[in-house]
């Protein structure tokens, strides 16, 4: 009975600490545009670029992250804290978006 | 006597306007497709000198984007002139890229180290330039199938970035 108990318990908090909250935030990037080219998150969501061009990106921020994007591929990052920043292709450096990210 | 001299006035003025007429004209499709293509495999040229040339970090990685990105752009024009059944046409502004950016590399060939790393840098910058201006004053207006049109609208966003690129790269050299 004990170990029952127990086991409700446990999964009550696996399922409370689950991000279920957490979103996944898609931006397309179709000939050289991220789309939507400003885009808001929670820290803990997840943000997925998928590219569609048969060029190489990456999504940079100047001083910070930068993700790699292959051509015809997708690649995410988590957001884990709460900023507002511009990034850019360091490739084509035209292409620009921005990110904000709110604390839950 | 001034009807004369206005006459050979008139015709010292054709014959100097012709060749600028000549190339004020609207290039066809095939012959679009010939300049953008040149211009592509021109920039690899060009890349893959500074590949040889280059212990310059920044440089080299420049020098492989280059070649990525238009061996990528050019590879879509293939695919596009084979769909649309056009065979390129080469023609007075093809050969003049070629001329040029033979030129270019031999100039740059006499440089080495920093010196060489700066050069090439800066033709990179004038030369993306040069294509940009010519992408959007001649050939983009120019072109009349819409896939080509497009791909032009598209390589002309690629070369924009590389402009970019390239006078960002240039800041870190000095």
């Amino acid at each position: 009975m004990v170990s029952r108990r127990h086991l409700w318990v446990a999964l009550a908090l696996t399922m409370g600490a689950a991000p279920a909250k957490a979103e996944t935030i898609e931006v397309t990037i179709d000939k050289l545009v991220f789309s939507p080219a400003k885009i808001e998150a929670k820290v803990g969501d997840t943000i997925k670029w998928v590219n569609k061009d048969v060029f190489a990106h990456t999504a940079t921020v100047d001083g910070g992250w930068e993700v790699m994007i292959p051509p015809k591929k997708a690649a995410s990052l988590t957001v884990k804290k709460a900023v507002s920043v511009d990034y850019f292709c360091r490739f084509h450096p035209n292409m620009k978006g921005h990110l904000t990210v709110t604390s839950p | 006597m001034f009807i004369r001299s206005t006459a050979a006035l008139a015709a010292v003025f054709l014959l100097s306007a012709a060749p600028l007429s000549q190339a004020a004209d609207k290039p066809t499709d095939p012959q679009i497709a010939h300049i953008a293509y040149t211009a592509g495999v021109l920039d690899v040229e060009a890349a893959k000198q500074a590949l040889k040339k280059s212990k310059n970090k920044e440089v080299v990685d420049f020098a492989k984007d280059m070649v990525r990105d238009h061996e990528a752009v050019n590879k879509q024009a293939l695919d596009l002139v084979k769909k649309l059944k056009v065979t390129p046409e080469d023609n007075p502004t093809s050969k003049a890229l070629t001329k040029a950016a033979a030129e270019e590399r031999a100039k740059l060939a006499k440089f080495k180290g920093a010196a060489f790393d700066k050069a090439y840098v800066a033709s990179e910058v004038a030369y993306h330039k040069q294509v940009n201006g010519a992408l959007e004053t001649l050939l983009i207006p120019s072109a009349s199938n819409a896939e080509l049109k497009s791909l032009l609208e598209t390589g002309l966003k690629i070369f924009q970035g590389h402009e970019q690129h390239a006078e960002h790269v240039a800041g870190m050299l000095k």
